[in-house]
């Protein structure tokens, strides 16, 4: 059984032009650490230096933040799909 | 320098999105295709500004209107090139906090509303690895393909 992962498109460079990756995964880490593991150049933008997904980068489970579930750990069931989804925000303020 | 060029109607569109929210920032996505003359935007999707902080100074676009647009990228065939916003009474330049979130590849238009007119849109890039925006040159032609 796979999840289907959503790739974002500032991140596509890093998989081969990839929109969507399947990868096989019990919960949404394992399923992240195989997608890294399968398209190297992604941990760097995933991850930060302390192995924590990076404050900017939002991870879904269909529609709901992974940071309301159960973060990492959040199961993933038959026919659940992962959206990578950067946080897009500024302003003029510094 | 790279170039993003715009048709008139979708400057068009953007300027009077920074007008109309004005005092508070705008924000919305850019849909278009790369060539080797530059990124072409063919359509502007506005998106509602929903930073929880002073939207006159921020601005934050939904996981959800983020999906929406790229969604709507691929639904007409076209790239998610990147997202426009408006700096009210500031330059159309990055700030510290624009530089923090830029994704790499995105192109990233500002708008400066000076009293409510737009006084000036650039645009920057992040380029992949670098660690500083860069100016696009900013074109505008008369047709549209769109």
């Amino acid at each position: 059984m796979g999840t289907n992962i959503f790739i974002p498109t500032p991140l596509r460079s890093y998989t081969g032009n990839l929109s969507q990756v399947d990868v096989e995964g019990s919960t949404v880490e394992e399923a992240l650490q195989r997608l890294v593991t399968a398209h190297p150049g992604l941990r760097e933008h995933l991850y930060d230096d302390n192995g924590a997904i990076r404050s900017f980068i939002n991870i879904y489970r269909n529609d709901d933040d992974v940071r309301h579930l159960s973060g990492g750990s959040t199961e993933l069931g038959p026919g659940d799909a992962i959206s990578i989804i950067p946080a897009i925000a500024g302003g003029s303020a510094q | 320098m790279s170039r993003i060029i715009f048709s008139e109607a979708v400057i068009g569109a953007i300027a009077t999105h920074a007008r109309g929210d004005y005092p508070h920032e705008c924000c919305g996505a850019l849909l278009g295709t790369e060539s080797p003359d530059g990124r072409v935007v063919t359509a502007s999707l506005p998106i509602d500004n929903l930073s929880g902080e002073d939207r006159r100074r921020r601005f934050s676009v939904a996981p959800r209107d983020y999906i929406r647009a790229e969604r709507e990228a691929d639904a007409r065939g076209l790239m998610l090139l990147g997202f426009y916003h408006s700096h009210p009474d500031h330059p159309a330049i990055p700030s510290g906090t624009d530089r923090t979130f830029a994704q790499p590849g995105f192109s990233y238009p500002i708008v400066s509303v000076l009293a409510g007119g737009v006084e000036e849109i650039r645009s920057w890039r992040l380029h992949d690895g670098a660690a500083w925006y860069q100016e696009e040159n900013v074109v505008i032609i008369e047709d549209t393909t769109a």
